[in-house]
Order: C-alpha cells, then structure tokens, then sequence
C-alpha cells in the first residue's frame, strides 16, 4: 500500500504542477484526499505490520496519520477558498497545490518510516515542499520568510546527517549495521556512549527547526507568517508533528541506555527555553499571525517538558501534541477569514470582529480558550497531566516557573484575542466588509469540538494506540 | 597521504578565514572539492567501483566545477561587490578560526574508538564550527551561502570516516549535498539576486512582531 500510495502521490503532484485547469485540479485534489484516506485507513486495520521494508504502521505513526488525514481535508477546503478569494492565477495556484501534496505525502511518509535516514530524507522533502507554498505571494516579504526558511532548515537538516554520522560510529562495537530504529534499540545497551551523546545532540538540534523549539525556532515562526494561512495550519500542526517523531524515536532508544537522564536534562532546556522565549515573543507580537506560531513553540515546549519528566508524561505528551494540531489548525484556518474582513494582520487594525463575522468570531473565541488550556479544553486535560509529571518528578521550581510564564501568556494572549473579538475600531470603513458564509467555519467547530471530545472523553482505541506508542518507554 | 589532504584541507579555512575577496572564496571551494576528490579516492578502496565512481563524480563536477561556476555567475550577473565585508577584522577570524581547530583537537584527543581515524573528526568539526562562524559574521548572503558550502565539505569527509562500512551514508550525504545547494543556489541566490539590488542581510529585517 505505501508503494501505491508514494507512486500514487508524487504522480498526482506532478500533475497538479502540469494542469492549469481548475475543475482537474480540484479532482485531482479530491483524489489525493482519497489516497490519503485509504492508506489511513489501511495502515489502522494493517497495524505493526511492514512494507517496503522502511515503512511500519506503528501506534504513533498511525495515530498522527490519521491526525493528518483529518486536518488535510479541511486545509484543502480553505486553501480552495483562499486561492479563489485572492483570484490566483493558474500557475501559482498550481505549484500550491502540488507543494500542498507533496508536502503531506512527505509528512506521512516520514511518520510512517522505521529508519532514522529514511526519516531524515522525508524531512528534507518537506523543506522543499514548504519553502514553495512559504513563496507563495512572490513578494520580497515571502522571499525574506523563504530564504530564512530555507537556509535554517538546511543547515538544521544538515546538522541531522552529522548525527546520523555520528550514530553510525556509535554502532561500531556492536557489529550491526542497520540503523532502523527496532535494531538500535536492540543494540542500545552496546552503543558507544560518547558517540551516541554526540548524535542525540546534532539529531534534537537539527529536528528543533520543525519541531518549533530553542534553538531554531525562528525559521518555522517566519514561514508561518508568510505562508498562506490554510497552509500555516499544516506547517503548525502537522509538520511539528514530524519533529516531535523524529526526536521521539530517538528518544526511545536514548532512554534504554545510561544516557537517558543525560537526555532529559537536554530536552528539558531547550523545553524550558522554548516556553520561555514563547512568552516573552507572546507579550511583545503584534502581528496575529506570528501570535499564533508563538503559542505553538509554547506548546511544543510544554509537550517535550512532558517527555523530559517522564511516568504520565509520555502519555501526556502525546495527547497534547494530537490535540494541539487540531487546535492550532483551526485557529490558523480562522485566520484566513479575519483577514479577509480587515485586510490586515496587526493587532492595531482589528477589533470587534463579533459584528462583522459572528461564527467566525466564535471560533476564535472557542479556539483562544482551547488553546490556553482552560476547561472544557480537552488541552486542559493533557497540560493538566503534564504539570502532574513534572511535581511527580519532583520539579516543583520548574513547574512553579513554568506557571508563572503560562499566565503571563495566557494574559498576553487573552488581551489580543478580547480585542479582536470585542473591541469597537475608531476609524474602520465598514461598506467594505464581505459577507462570510457561517459554513466556512464549521470545520473549525468540528475541529475544536473534536479536541474537546477526545480530551474529556478519549476513546478506548486512542487511548489504547496512545500507550502503544509508549510502550518500549515504561520503566 | 590522507592525513597530508585533511591537514591541506585545514589550512585552507585558515586562509578563507582571512581572504578578503569572494573570488578567493570560491576558488578554495573549488580546491577543496579537489581534496576532495583524492581523499575519497584514497579512502574508499572497499566500495564497489560504479558507486566510487559516482562519488568521485560529485566531488570534482559538482562540488569543484559546477558550484563554483555558478557562484560566480551569481557574483557576476548581481553586480556584488568583491568584499567579503566580515563585521569582524581578518585578524581576530584567524584566531577564532585557529581556536577553534585547536579545540576539536583536544576534544578528538579524548575519543578512544579504534573503528575512527581521529583526523577526520577534527576536520569535520572544524569546518562545522568554521563554516558557522563565517555565517554568523558575514554581511552578504553569498557568504552566508559559502559558510554552508564549507559545512557540507565538512560533513561530506565526516561522511567518508565510514564510507567502508556503510555506503548508503555517503551516498546520503551526496543527495543532501545536491539537494540542498540546488535549493538554496539554484533557487533562492538567483531570486533574491532578482528582488534586492545588493544582496545584503540588512535588507533581510523586514519580518517584525509588530
């Protein structure tokens, strides 16, 4: 099926590339949404099973797949809407949308594979795939985003390969040479520990660019801003999703070894730090937008302190990166409409959005409230577990700095959102606000009812697919 | 033989280091895909022939002729000035540059592994760091462009420490080695060559919070 799917996906992107013909794009499009579903669905009722050798439909690649396939349905709706509201022309709408294929198929593939250089190339791919939809508007301001974009992920990319470099010298006392995840963590009490130290530090390092967190933080903060908003929910969601895989499976065969307390004091500096950056960027940021990809390093930094502390926190943390993608997605795909109504993304210039676009204003509303974690938030649940591993782990001085520091966010966040929802402007011109459909949000209803839902009352399956992907991390 | 390359090989970010014009960047690029070259050739004596082949290939066509040609397109056709235009003086980049070789030398001293020959971590450490360093005190996007080039040179003999024995990795480092230079060279240099008159990063702040 991933054969099918790889070949089904690229052929369909470069054909998205060819075809300047609406109507075909957008059946090629709904093709693509069909591909995706059915490798879903497969890879759910397939699992633990391997293709391709490379590829294995393991707890945590099927959970964030199916995480995936859910959020690509309403992007490409919102995408549809933004193009034609921006009348795109052929050309740049197609290299949208094949960018827009290749990159999911990019990040499914690099969920679903079992080998760290596998992996590693799959997250390439989505650089390249980004930086075309991040080019979008071929502006100087998108060039900028592009252009910082680009070369921090090479140069983070890069920084993976030394670690893999790195991990292949590690296994030199072991005789194996197989670097797929299952094999070193067979071998991870015989890795050689200075080299593994090394390429735990490259490979966290280099996955940080798309995971959000210090120190690379700033190249996804700048392509979310300039890409297109249907596509920043994905660049915000999902994509950060494959970083967390990329450290996560490393992390797995780092914690059977001496190394594993070693790894969790890393993790839990650059956690520490990306929370605390978040704040200080969340109280100063103007530019909607940016707010947004701010609070997704703060929650990419309260995930990772989920990991570092260990117990409840695994199993926390994993909720709340599953819950956050559809969170953050569809305040990202609300975005689209507020802008539509100021033509503007500072703060400055929006204000009483309750009047001009009610159910959109409600989502923002239900969206702020999702996001900072306040019940019925199904976040609230995941943080609230979160909080508990880290006093469980006795780092109650962490946790009492981290609460001060998710406060002050909540109170930067809150002053923004309430202005935007409630406050009357002084000098808007109203004749030009467009009517907006309420339809156009009710996928981000469906989306943030279905965090709440999952949050409060999880499913036995997920709950079951959540501690699978836990499993080899029990002590 | 190998050791006098990688020593060569160092000396040649000692004098980028205080290379005034990107001309002279470019070529010591293009020596150092030469090094290269003879490095791989003395090194990987147990891989098959055709993927030596094609490793010798992308050190001498695309790392010491293509790259190179196409910078100096790029220099030519954007009207760059010749300077490297460092915030920092020659002199103090000696230094630093000499530090920093000194350091991974230290560190080197302590690995005790029999499977690495040590010269070719101190060599690729030093170009890692160097190249950062570059990046980090370089006005003009092409030498940011060229501290990469630097890092990829390093990685690629990092690479060839155990070429041996696992070949994919080599080959994996070619592909991010085309791959990214395409993306970043082919792309996005002639790009912003095309927006901005001067390709400076100054002009690269108008991202704001507010």
């Amino acid at each position: 099926m991933i054969g099918i799917y790889l070949i089904g996906a690229f052929s369909i992107g470069i054909a998205l590339f060819l075809n300047k013909n609406k109507t075909v794009s957008h059946v090629l499009m709904g093709l693509f949404l069909i591909l995706q579903g059915v490798l879903t669905r497969h890879s759910y009722l397939h699992i633990h099973s391997t293709e391709w050798t490379y590829f294995t439909y393991d707890s945590l690649a099927v959970l964030l797949l199916i995480v995936l396939t859910i959020i690509a349905i309403p992007a490409f709706i919102h995408s549809h809407i933004y193009l034609e509201n921006k009348l795109t022309p052929p050309y740049p709408r197609a290299v949208y949308y094949s960018a827009f294929v290749l990159l999911l198929t990019a990040i499914s593939a690099g969920y679903l594979s079992n080998h760290i250089a596998v992996t590693w190339i799959f997250t390439e791919i989505t650089t390249l795939s980004a930086s075309a939809i991040i080019y979008h508007h071929r502006s100087k301001l998108a060039l900028e985003g592009t252009w910082k974009y680009v070369f921090i992920c090479a140069i983070s990319v890069t920084f993976i390969f030394i670690g893999i470099l790195f991990l292949s010298l590690s296994m030199g006392g072991t005789g194996s040479d197989d670097l797929s995840f299952q094999n070193l963590h067979t071998y991870s009490s015989k890795l050689n520990p200075f080299w593994l130290r090394l390429s735990f530090l490259f490979v966290f390092t280099g996955y940080t660019v798309k995971l959000g967190l210090v120190p690379m933080f700033t190249a996804g903060v700048d392509a979310k801003d300039k890409a297109p908003a249907p596509a920043g929910a994905l660049l915000s969601s999902v994509l950060m999703n494959l970083g967390f895989v990329g450290i996560f499976r490393f992390y797995i065969v780092i914690a059977s070894t001496s190394l594993h307390q070693w790894a969790n004091l890393i993790i839990g500096i650059s956690a520490f730090f990306s929370v605390f950056v978040a704040t200080v960027y969340m109280i100063k940021v103007k530019n909607i937008k940016r707010m947004f990809a701010y609070s997704g390093i703060e929650h990419m930094g309260l995930v990772m302190l989920g990991i570092a502390a260990g117990g409840i926190g695994y199993y926390a943390a994993i909720l709340h990166i599953i819950l956050h993608a559809f969170v953050k997605s569809s305040l990202f795909f609300q975005y689209t409409q507020l802008y539509r109504v100021y033509q503007s993304k500072s703060i400055y210039s929006v204000g009483n959005y309750f009047k001009y676009n009610t159910s959109g204003a409600l989502v923002i509303l239900f969206g702020f409230i999702s996001v900072t974690a306040m019940p019925p938030s199904g976040l609230f649940v995941s943080e609230f577990l979160i909080f508990q591993s880290l006093f469980e782990a006795h780092q109650i001085l962490l946790l009492v700095a981290l609460l001060l520091l998710l406060t002050m966010i909540i109170w930067a966040f809150g002053k923004n959102i309430l202005k935007i929802v409630f406050l009357p402007l002084s000098e808007f011109d109203e004749s030009n606000v467009p009517k907006i459909s309420p339809w156009e949000s009710s996928s981000q209803f469906i989306l943030l009812t279905f965090s709440v839902y999952l949050g409060l009352n999880p499913p036995a399956e997920f709950v079951q697919l959540i501690k699978e992907s836990i499993l080899l991390l029990s002590n | 033989m190998i050791d006098v390359l990688l020593i060569t090989f160092i000396i040649t970010l000692f004098y980028m280091a205080i290379a005034n014009r990107i001309f002279t960047h470019i070529n010591v690029l293009a020596f150092q895909g030469v090094l290269l070259f003879f490095v791989v050739f003395l090194q990987l004596n147990e891989i098959n022939t055709l993927n030596l082949a094609l490793i010798l290939l992308e050190t001498i066509v695309f790392k010491s002729i293509a790259v190179p040609l196409f910078m100096s397109y790029v220099l030519k056709r954007n009207k760059i000035t010749r300077e490297t235009e460092p915030y920092l003086p020659n002199f103090v980049s000696l230094i630093i540059v000499t530090a920093i070789v000194v350091i991974t030398i230290l560190v080197a001293n302590n690995v005790k592994d029999p499977h690495l020959d040590k010269i070719f971590f101190v060599v690729a450490l030093s170009s890692l760091f160097t190249g950062l360093y570059f990046i980090a005190t370089r006005r003009k996007i092409i030498s940011h462009v060229i501290g990469y080039l630097i890092i990829e040179n390093g990685v690629f003999v990092l690479s060839l420490a155990v070429g041996n024995e696992m070949p994919m990795l080599v080959n994996l480092g070619i592909m991010l080695d085309i791959f990214a230079s395409v993306l970043i060279l082919g792309i996005f240099l002639n790009k912003i060559g095309d927006v901005f008159n001067d390709i400076d990063v100054d002009q690269l702040s108008n991202l704001k919070d507010y």
